[in-house]
């Protein structure tokens, strides 16, 4: 029997594809809990600008060799990072809230190559990732309005035709 | 030079690749929550339009704590350019300078090219091309491959994820791919 896709529960199942939505407190709804999250977003924004990750030539000269600096960033943080889900695994660190600590397992599928690709294709062009791109605009690169806009356009076109692409 | 003088300078790699990995345990130990950007996209198509595509029919509000991060970078970027700008305009490549100035690229002075990205050039072809249609590929692809930079490359790898580096590679790819093949084509428009 084959399921109908569109009746499935999505939500479950797209987070399986997706990294976020897995892991839920039920603190999480108050606004004072969701403060650390604006508090780190900040952090995170002047990193991005203070590094020029969030800028255009940073990322034409990653992709035609002609800087090291993205990759340095991109690696350090990676090494950074693994450092730490190595140590959070190893102890078993628990969140403050006293949780353990949840890391999804991600699933293959050709989203992965294909979504991949049409992704760097636009890194390239708008010289931002998601992130950057809420970077630049703080920073008062009014026209990357337009660029996140259409990201937002994307990402609704991605799930309308989501259930017709290939993964 | 004072400390706040530092600060304006641009960071170098080795200090900002290491705080950007920083966000990883932040995220998970402060709230349990997986480093990720691409996502807060697909939240605000859950909260404004969800057009009963089932792709957006969940509850985005448990989701929220993504806006607020997302916020938090725009904040980020504001205050950095009130209290943390520099005067000294981004070093640029000498190779990329000479390759770019012969597209008509002379601005070299903001995080992103004048030349291309302003409302102005929004009415040109290659303008139109690099905001509208790379805006449209980065939300697409962003979603369509699970995950960005954030998401993928750094929480993805981080965790050893092999969907993670099959994605990561991809991305550089398409990259890599634009930047030296497609790029030089719509520069010249």
């Amino acid at each position: 029997m084959t399921k109908n896709k569109k009746d499935t529960n999505t939500d479950f199942e797209v987070r399986s594809l997706d990294t976020i939505g897995k892991n839920q407190d039920n603190t999480s709804l108050s606004t004072w809990h969701n403060l650390r999250y604006l508090v780190f977003g900040i952090a995170f924004g002047i990193v991005l600008i203070k590094s020029e990750v969030v800028s255009w030539f940073r990322i034409q000269e990653m992709f035609r060799l002609q800087s090291f600096h993205m990759f340095g960033v991109i690696g350090s943080a990676v090494a950074v990072g693994a450092v730490s889900v190595f140590l959070i695994k190893k102890f078993k660190i628990k969140s403050i809230q006293g949780e353990e600590i949840i890391l999804p397992q991600k699933t293959f599928n050709k989203g992965q190559i294909y979504g991949g690709l049409i992704f760097g294709f636009g890194w390239a062009m708008t010289g931002a990732c998601p992130g950057p791109l809420f970077a630049q605009l703080g920073y008062g690169a009014m026209a990357t309005s337009v660029t996140i806009l259409m990201a937002i356009a994307g990402t609704w076109v991605y799930g309308l035709l989501r259930e017709k692409l290939p993964a | 030079m004072t400390i706040i003088e530092l600060i304006k300078q641009p960071w170098p790699w080795y200090v900002a690749g290491p705080i950007i990995g920083l966000m990883v345990p932040a995220l998970l130990i402060f709230g349990n929550k997986t480093f990720g950007i691409s996502s807060s996209l697909r939240h605000v198509c859950a909260a404004c339009l969800p057009a009963k595509i089932p792709f957006f029919q969940y509850d985005w509000k448990k989701e929220i704590w993504n806006l607020f991060f997302v916020f938090g970078i725009f904040l980020g970027g504001i205050i950095t350019a009130f209290y943390l700008k520099t005067d000294t305009d981004v070093v640029v490549d000498p190779k990329l300078v000479e390759v770019l100035s012969g597209y008509g690229i002379a601005d070299f002075s903001g995080l992103v090219p004048a030349d291309l990205f302003s409302w102005s050039s929004l009415s040109t072809p290659r303008g139109f091309i690099l905001m509208v249609i790379g805006g449209f590929l980065v939300g697409f692809g962003t979603r369509y491959a699970g995950g960005c930079t954030s998401g993928h490359a750094i929480m993805g790898l981080s965790n050893l994820q092999l969907p993670s580096l099959i994605a990561t590679i991809s991305f550089m790819a398409g990259g890599f791919i634009m930047a030296n093949l497609i790029l030089p084509f719509i520069l010249s428009l």
